[in-house]
């Protein structure tokens, strides 16, 4: 079993009016296997979190710890820290210019792993996760997410997400954008990629419905850049029917 | 999109977008002297148009560039010229100035043996049938080159293929003359490979005989030291079809003005160019297509990678369609990649249409930067910094490099780039 432990975690950003604290302290421990949903308003520094993670340079952290089965995530750079088991589907997919899905696949792959994937095996991991998750097989020839639609780009991530196979995932609003369809289509790569990796999970959404196929074992409620409450999926519903009302009501 | 068809040849179009979905916009970076750079549309400035070594009377339009075989009639230069203002006389290192009577590089044929090589005098009357210097340095090769090399394809050649190294041995400023005759019907490609050390002026004349197919690579993989300019003239007849790749990546100062004018009808151009341009490097390349005739295609792609402090590169892309050339199918691009802050590409297309019986004609010119949010996310995946840059140039540049055809130097040119990568990653 894996611990991706954060401690305290303070982080700001540097903006034109100076420099802004956005998160004030986050505590959270995710261990392998487990699903931690992170819920809460536009705003509320959940992408901040998952950026943080992930090793963004637009995050200064200015106390607080992150650490990866004891091991300083913060000292690490993004490249170790994907290679250290740690993925981020991120919330805006970023279009890379000339690269293609394939050269790009192979070249991530080998990066994460320390070595090549067996060129047939690998092709064919890649065909099979991409038919499953519904994407269709020219992607493989396009540029990484050039004009794909913000739906493609969000399978492209779980596409990666599966083949990558991550102690850790981050989901950045993985079904903001997503049609029913094709939210069920990437719950059941998340599903798939937890199953067969025991993969820790914090999936990050500002709504409920994802989690109607994705099943939490905790539920953390994220106001003004700190966790203001956590429980069980119990809480979920409860945020269903109330939605975020009473912590911004607290806040103010 | 960055993409634009000109229709109606009533307007000059310049346009910046991003070529790549995703790259920041950039737009042009033009020299504070740009504000110079009219280029009238038709109209009167084609008046000036002069041919075969007459003197013209310049004016802003291409057609009126004065051309001419004798360097007197080219004004010392001063720098500020319309088609000199980007280029650092300084580092010319006298090729515009002194006598060129340093050793010229060594000419090797190597191939499949269906193409010769000869030596001509310069006052052979094969000199100057496709060429006719058009700026002064050029003018100045003119005048000093003692003799003339002559590559030539025979009729129906069929796969062609030659290698034309040219290695130089010495920094002496010097003088060359090429010429490379396509005869009738032949298909061939050819190599023009440059290698060593020199300060070299040369003139490259392609003289594209009717339904010939000839393919030029060529190559600027020049010593650190080395200073060159370049001007390559085809002249392309009824039904042939030329293609031209400029490669540079090498020297100090590099800069290759190839241009190729239609004689026949139902004939294509392509101009593709690749360069790489290091820190301190200035890669220049300023080309001309000439649409005298009707019915011809042309289509002009270049594309360049820049990466570190005062790395330059000039692409200057003029296109004029003449009233003659009803019919006319033509399209340039340029696009640049920049890796690193403090490089800088300068990109001008010029359009200039004078007649509306068009199929098509258009430009586009984009500068991109490889940003932070790139590298983020394809670290993101486990890649690091160089590999990241490698991955995107390689994707970048590639579309050129698939253009060449000849699969040795495809892999040798997906070698540099590497080489050139690696370089500058210390
Ligand atoms: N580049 C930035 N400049 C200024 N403010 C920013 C920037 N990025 C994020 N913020 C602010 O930080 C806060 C948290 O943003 P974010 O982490 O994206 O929240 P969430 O993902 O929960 O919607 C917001 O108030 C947002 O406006
Ligand atoms: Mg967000």
């Amino acid at each position: 079993m894996s611990t991706l432990e954060i401690k305290d975690l303070h982080v700001s950003i540097e903006t034109e009016q100076g420099e802004k604290e956005i998160l004030k302290g986050v505590t959270l421990t995710i261990n392998t296997g487990e699903t931690h949903a992170i819920m809460g308003p536009n705003g509320s520094g959940k992408s901040t979190l998952a950026s943080t993670i992930a090793g963004h340079p637009r995050y200064t952290v200015t106390s607080g710890s992150i650490a990866l089965d004891g091991e300083d995530v913060l000292e690490m750079s993004v490249d170790e820290r994907a290679k250290a088991g740690l993925f981020l589907a991120m919330q805006y997919p970023v279009e890379v210019p000339g690269v293609t899905m394939t050269n790009f696949l192979r070249t991530a792959k080998t990066a994460i792993d320390g070595e090549a994937p067996k060129l047939r095996t690998w092709t064919k991991d890649v065909k099979e996760a991409m038919s499953k998750l519904k994407i269709d097989a020219d992607f493989a020839g396009r540029n990484v997410n050039e004009g794909f639609s913000g739906g493609e780009k969000k399978r492209v991530e779980i596409l990666q997400l599966e083949l990558f196979k991550p102690k850790f995932a981050v989901l950045d609003e993985t079904d903001s954008g997503l049609d029913v369809d094709a939210l069920k289509i990437v719950s059941e790569g998340v599903n798939r990629a937890q199953d067969e990796n025991n993969m820790g999970t914090l999936l990050i959404t500002h709504y409920t419905r994802i989690l109607r196929y994705i099943k939490p074992d905790f539920v953390h409620v994220f106001v003004d850049g700190r966790v203001a409450e956590q429980g069980g999926p119990e809480l979920a519903d409860r945020l269903e029917e109330e939605g975020y009302d009473r912590y911004l009501n607290v806040k103010a | 999109m960055s993409e634009t068809t000109t229709h109606i040849p009533d307007e000059k179009v310049r346009i910046g977008a991003p070529s790549i979905p995703g790259f920041t916009e950039e737009g042009e970076n033009l020299s504070p002297i740009n504000e110079n750079d009219s280029s009238p549309l038709g109209g009167a400035s084609a008046k000036a148009h002069s041919h075969g070594g007459g003197v013209g009377v310049p004016d802003s339009s291409r057609a009126g560039r004065l051309t001419s075989t004798n360097v007197e009639d080219f004004a010392k230069l001063t720098g500020r010229e319309e088609d000199w203002r980007f280029t650092p006389l300084k580092r010319l290192k006298g090729l515009h100035s002194d006598e060129l009577t340093g050793a010229a590089p060594k000419v090797e044929l190597s191939g499949n043996d269906i193409a010769t090589l000869t030596v001509v005098s310069s006052d052979d009357a094969l000199n100057g049938v496709a060429h006719t210097p058009d700026d002064r340095v050029s003018a100045n090769a003119w005048k000093y080159a003692s003799q003339t090399q002559v590559v030539t394809i025979p009729k129906n050649a069929e796969g062609a293929k030659a290698s034309v190294r040219i290695t130089g041995e010495s920094l002496a400023p010097a003088a060359q003359h090429l010429i490379i005759v396509a005869e009738e019907n032949s298909e061939a490609t050819v190599i023009l490979d440059h290698v060593g050390s020199a300060v070299l002026a040369q003139n490259v004349e392609f003289d594209v005989h009717a339904n010939a197919r000839l393919t030029v690579v060529s190559l600027q993989a020049w010593e650190d030291d080395a200073v060159h300019a370049s001007s390559q003239q085809a002249l392309v007849a009824q039904g042939a079809s030329f293609k031209h790749i400029a490669v540079s990546f090498g020297g100090d100062l590099v800069r290759v003005n190839p241009s190729a004018r239609f004689i026949g009808e139902r004939a294509e151009i392509e101009l593709y160019g690749l360069y790489f341009a290091d820190a301190g490097q200035h890669l220049e390349h300023r080309l001309f297509v000439d649409h005298a005739v009707a019915n011809c295609k042309s289509n002009v792609l270049y594309k360049g990678a820049l990466q570190g402090k005062d790395a330059h590169t000039v692409w200057v892309g003029d296109v004029l369609i003449q009233k003659e050339a009803v019919g006319t199918d033509s399209y340039e691009a340029n696009r640049n990649l920049v890796l690193t802050d403090g490089a800088r590409a300068d990109s001008v297309p010029n359009l200039e249409i004078e007649t509306g019986l068009i199929d098509g004609a258009g430009h586009a010119s984009t500068t991109g930067r490889f940003d932070d949010e790139h590298l983020f996310y394809l670290m993101a995946r486990g890649i690091d910094e160089k590999t990241a840059r490698r991955l995107v140039v390689r994707g970048f540049l590639n579309e050129i490099v698939q253009q060449i055809g000849d699969e040795a130097l495809q892999e040798r040119l997906t070698d540099t780039i590497e080489e050139e990568l690696a370089a500058t990653d210390n």
